[in-house]
């Protein structure tokens, strides 16, 4: 517990840097994180942390290994709950929820981009994308046409019906995107989506979350990537499970 | 979006995930399919053979008829045997409620050799019976060689003998001049007799004509065993006054029975094995279901990055245990399917090969299919519950 008490002495000054830097209304706030702590055995992989993400934003959260990004990351995508805190995701209060009722909101509000993609290996492209819808109770029918409007959205249109061993890995991560984006969530996450590629197919990854971003959706890119950071409008700097700093430009 | 029943995956979907599931790691599911194929096609195998074997006797039951009834002699109240008197045939003749009447009479101590150079104790054990009345026709027996007693073509005295005999005298083929030696004289073998299903004793016998026995080897003329075929209608009936139609005097030391009671009998005998073999294959089965469960635990395990995959994108426990436990049915019930059509295919070999009808019972073949989705239901319970505990963040643990 020492951990924790160490580490919460510095939130203070957290969350005077990020009232300071984000002045977002509730109404617009599409993820709201307001004094957020996990501890996983006596250790505090975020020690309070406030972060809020306005609708259309394009943020990155980087830091190095250990900084508590994945925590963040699973917490940001109600894959985990906060020790204590309370975190906000389309204006639904997350401790609130049960299981299901967690389920059914990634289902609707959020969609997942994760580094090693993980598409289903023998299924199609428009397969892959479909399942982004399955759980959201959309019938069969509609799932794979909004599923090939997702590809579409891509660029891969012409691909529909490859499976993942027949896509380079630049075009499996743009599949996954494809079924992030399919179900229009308030909020997409993406865990290091560049970190598999080579320079040429992160650029275009990232080229497509830039024009989605452009488009309309929130996207907040979690990276230890400091130039992929760089590119994007506002970022968040994580250290020791903490918020170390922002640069907005 | 008025259609939309988030919470809740469509049968379709689940079944469409399962087969997903499955089709991804074929050789793994053909192997542990394969050991529920084999339980339900040696149970579908077993109840089919019986099955088979039992419309085959019904054939056999048909073609001879059930109506057959036989006396034989009894003992008296002090335990003397008494013998049948001479008159019983006639007596059951006379009855309205009997069709047709025969019967065979022992003459002892004769024995029936090859020739007469074969020593007097190698015998054989086949004995010598008078056939009373139209034998052949009351047992609906069919001759498996030559004829019946016809006219005399020669001098010699007429035998016929039973399939044992036959086989046992090297005689399964009668040829003219076939001949046996029976108490010091040739007698010419005019026919053989197909096995006798009512009458399986007589197959053993050579059959002589009434007067031959009289005039030839000294028959005192009592029948010891007589055949009665009742009105089909009163079989019961007949049978319960029969005692009394033959011997109206000691009608307790008559013994009358339904030799077809027999033969279904000893089906009923063979019922009993049948049911240690259906217990062998169960055994079978269960070791498949428990194949069948250790597949799905290691499928679980190797699936930790997908269930967290799809726990991100919306799946609530439920769906995720439902996902698992629709494949282990289907894995089960694949194998169940391929193990009845294996068990029909090895009734049908068996039983035309033994010429029988091949009969694969339908309550075999759906209680079988049953039987497979229960166990694959119990065995995918298990993997499935904790498929449904992985975390959602294992997509992301799994690197």
């Amino acid at each position: 517990m020492s951990g924790v008490e160490t580490v919460g002495g510095l939130v203070g000054t957290t969350r005077a840097s990020s009232e300071a830097t984000t002045t977002p209304t509730a109404a617009e706030a599409v993820l709201e994180l307001r004094g957020v702590t996990k501890v996983y055995g006596g250790l505090a992989a975020l020690g309070g942390v406030d972060l809020s993400v306005t609708r259309g934003e394009f943020l990155a959260v980087v830091g190095p290994s250990g900084s508590g990004k994945s925590t963040m990351l699973n917490v940001m995508g109600t894959l985990d709950r906060p020790t204590t805190g309370s975190v906000r995701v389309a204006g639904h209060e997350v401790g609130g929820l049960g299981d299901d009722a967690l389920s059914r909101l990634r289902a609707e509000h959020i969609g997942f981009v994760f580094q090693h993609f993980h598409l289903a290996s023998g299924a199609t492209a428009t397969e892959n994308v479909a399942d982004g819808l399955l759980y959201a109770g959309v019938p069969r029918r509609e799932r794979i046409d909004r599923a090939r409007g997702a590809l579409d959205r891509v660029g891969l249109g012409h691909r529909v019906d490859h499976r993942p061993h027949q896509l380079s890995g630049g075009e499996k991560q743009r599949v996954a995107i494809a079924r992030a984006i399919v179900g229009e969530p308030a909020l997409l996450l993406a865990d290091e989506p560049t970190g598999a590629l080579d320079s040429v197919s992160g650029a275009a990854v990232l080229r497509l979350l830039d024009d989605l971003n452009a488009g309309g959706t929130t996207v907040v890119v979690i990276t230890h990537d400091l130039s992929l950071a760089a590119t994007l409008p506002r970022r968040v700097r994580m250290r020791d499970g903490l918020i170390e700093g922002e640069v907005l430009r | 979006m008025s259609r939309r029943r988030p919470g809740r995956l469509s049968a379709r979907d689940l079944v469409g995930l399962g087969v997903f599931g499955l089709r991804t790691r074929p050789a793994r599911v053909v192997l542990s399919a394969l050991g529920i194929a084999i339980g339900i096609a040696a149970m579908i195998a077993v109840v089919g053979i019986s099955s088979s074997s039992q419309a085959a006797l019904a054939r056999v039951l048909d073609g001879l008829g059930t109506n057959l009834l036989q006396v034989t002699p009894g003992r008296d109240a002090l335990g003397t045997d008494v013998p049948l008197p001479e008159a019983s045939r006639d007596m059951l003749d006379r009855r309205p409620d009997v069709e047709q009447a025969a019967g065979v009479g022992r003459v002892p101590g004769q024995r029936v050799y090859r020739s007469d150079r074969i020593p007097a104790a190698a015998s054989g054990g086949i004995t010598l019976d008078v056939a009373l009345g139209d034998l052949e026709g009351v047992l609906r027996s069919e001759m498996s060689s030559g004829t019946w007693f016809g006219d005399a073509s020669d001098d010699l005295p007429q035998v016929v003998l039973g399939s044992t005999a036959a086989a046992t005298l090297g005689l399964d083929r009668v040829h003219p001049g076939s001949r046996v030696w029976i108490d010091g004289r040739w007698v010419a073998v005019v026919g053989v007799l197909a096995p006798l299903p009512l009458a399986p004793d007589l197959d053993s016998s050579a059959l002589v004509p009434e007067s031959t026995a009289a005039d030839e080897f000294g028959w005192d003329g009592r029948p010891t065993r007589l055949f009665a075929r009742a009105d089909p209608e009163r079989v019961a009936a007949v049978r319960d006054v029969l005692a009394r139609t033959v011997n109206p005097a000691e009608p307790t030391a008559v013994t009358v029975s339904r030799p077809s009671e027999a033969l279904a009998a000893q089906q009923a005998s063979e019922a009993s094995f049948t049911g240690l073999l259906l217990g062998i294959g169960g055994v079978a089965l269960l070791v498949g279901g428990i194949g069948v469960a250790n597949t799905m635990v290691i499928t679980v395990l190797e699936r930790r990055a997908e269930v967290g995959v799809r726990r991100a994108l919306g799946a609530r426990r439920r769906h995720i245990r439902d996902q698992f436990l629709v494949e282990s049915l289907l894995l089960s019930l694949l194998g169940g399917a391929v193990g009845v059509a294996l068990g029909a295919a090895v009734t049908a070999v068996f039983a035309l090969s033994q010429g029988w009808p091949v009969v694969v019972p339908a309550w075999a073949a759906v209680g079988g299919l049953v039987a497979t989705v229960v166990i694959g239901g119990v065995s995918g319970l298990y993997p499935a519950s904790r498929a449904a505990r992985i975390p959602p963040t294992s997509a992301l643990a799994a690197a």
